[in-house]
């Protein structure tokens, strides 16, 4: 208990928010999270849309980039994007690429948002799909345009039917966020890595993080809780009043 | 019934006296041998490296024998403690920490820290010349300490690195304008390679012995203080004989002993 005491005395504001030079621990965590979670979520509905399409050229690109993004580990595709492409001399050349390339925040969120998007495009693609019939035909027979038909009725629909396999996902991309490191990125299991380097106690520097992560989680499956009772509320078994 | 009681007596006074006034014929050293060119195996399984030479010389100027005990580094203390050996001879660095648990000759070696940038790139390992440059350091080191410490608050940024592989492979892609770590290992496993071509070492050494520690010594157990004293005598005559230089320079192109 004592070593808990310890660590969180010397190193709370690292495992929070700063080490004092920089942002690191919580913050960063978050700030990962939240961001890919964001751009993976605005780029996967129309590459949903576009999944679900009857026209070949459309849906196989969009198969190819989730199948490669869904078939390979997320590690990997962060060291590509960290280490692989900013060996390449075309990236080096060009002098926004290079700027871009040279933070190993922004690969560690280029490599995030395109993989979380690849997950959430199939799973949207697959809400999409499960649409009931009786809702297209209720929208078409009010002669609703395609483009009205999704905006109106099948993508709130399908999203909200999507919310619990979305969810999962949301907490699986906060579980992976640990890697960031790897791009020099300080995220939350940074700070607890130098807590133990620091004093040999193991067990309470990687403890201490276990907890945050399991705060974030709670706090994440709480706000999703809240949505699906809103927003899936016409999905639920009617209470007796 | 006396004569047995006397005898058994001066049995017992013998064998204290022999433990007690043991004059080390032989000293047994636990070694790491993974830390080339410290301590490693040659290939026809032999213990060799700088330390493994300096050991040789201490035990010839206290007229013993030396026998390498094999051993992992995280268990050194333990097995000294336990009596498995004699001695660490480790490269083992001597800090507050440790000396809690045991006794360190004065050191054999520090081996320096210092700065790799590109051949020619002009900067010094001070706050006022890597102002607004990055510089990568491995997560945990003294280096990185240091560098938080001395150059982070002047506006230099200190990129913290999971390993040191990843640091020379930044260094070499360009994305940090130098590299702070042990000069030894920036010497033998980075500049002498052909990874290396076209980087060097910029400006001298760094030591801080506050930050850094003071090198690495023979780790001994606390109560063996008559054996402590007669190495540091040893280790002390190498230095001012010369024989010390002669050792180093078999292995290191720079002086390893530190200031």
């Amino acid at each position: 208990m004592n070593g808990f005491i310890d660590i969180v005395d010397t190193y709370w504001k690292a495992y929070l928010w700063t080490d004092g030079y920089k942002l690191s621990g919580l913050v960063i965590t978050l700030w990962l999270l939240a961001i890919s979670v964001f751009l993976g979520f605005i780029l996967s509905i129309p590459l949903s849309v576009a999944r679900v399409s009857k026209n070949k050229w459309v849906s196989k690109p969009v198969w190819f980039y989730t199948y490669i993004f869904r078939g390979t580990p997320l590690y990997v595709q962060l060291l590509l994007i960290y280490s692989g492409l900013y060996s390449l001399d075309v990236v080096r050349n060009v002098d926004v690429l290079n700027s871009f390339f040279k933070e190993g925040m922004n690969c560690t969120i280029l490599a995030f948002a395109l993989n979380t998007c690849a997950y959430t495009t199939e799973i949207f693609a697959g809400a999409i799909k499960a649409t009931p019939y009786g809702e297209i035909e209720a929208a078409r027979a009010y002669g609703m345009t395609k483009f009205t038909a999704y905006r109106r009725i099948i993508l709130p629909s399908a999203l909200r039917r999507a919310l619990p396999a979305y969810s999962n996902e949301v907490i699986f991309m906060l579980h992976s966020t640990p890697i960031a490191f790897s791009a020099t990125v300080p995220d939350l299991l940074k700070v607890a890595r130098d807590a133990n380097a620091a004093t040999y106690r193991s067990f309470e520097a990687f403890g201490l993080a276990a907890l945050i992560y399991l705060c974030i989680t709670f706090s994440l499956v709480w706000v999703f809780r809240r949505a699906e009772r809103r927003w899936l509320a016409y999905l639920q078994p009617r209470r007796a009043k | 019934m006396k004569k047995v009681m006397v005898s058994l007596s001066v049995m017992a006074l013998a064998a204290s006296l022999g433990a007690s006034a043991k004059d080390w014929k032989e000293i047994h050293f636990g070694v790491d041998a993974t830390y080339a060119p410290f301590e490693s195996k040659s290939a026809d399984g032999k213990i060799v490296g700088f330390d493994i030479d300096l050991g040789n010389e201490i035990c010839r100027r206290l007229k013993a024998k030396c026998v390498y005990v094999e051993n992992d580094f995280d268990g050194m203390i333990p097995a000294l403690k336990a009596k498995k050996f004699d001695g660490i001879l480790s490269s083992m660095s001597i800090t507050p920490k440790r000396m809690e648990a045991i006794n360190f000759t004065s050191k054999l070696f520090n081996t320096p820290s210092r700065l790799v940038a590109k051949a020619g790139a002009g900067i010094q390992p001070t706050a006022a010349s890597l102002k607004g440059k990055r510089i990568g350091v491995e997560q945990g080191t003294i280096q990185e300490d240091y560098a938080k410490q001395k150059w982070a608050a002047a506006g230099v940024e200190v990129v913290p690195y999971q390993n040191q592989d990843l640091v020379m492979a930044d260094l070499v892609a360009g994305r940090i304008d130098g590299a702070f770590q042990d000069a030894v290992m920036a010497s033998e496993g980075f500049l002498k390679k052909p990874q290396g071509k076209g980087f060097a070492f910029a400006g001298p050494a760094v030591n801080d012995k506050q930050i850094m520690g003071e090198g690495a010594g023979i780790g001994l157990r606390k109560e063996d203080t008559e054996l402590r004293d007669a190495m540091n005598k040893a280790i002390a005559d190498m230095l001012k004989d010369g024989t010390y230089n002669k050792i180093q320079k078999k292995y290191f192109d720079f002086d390893v002993y530190g200031g």
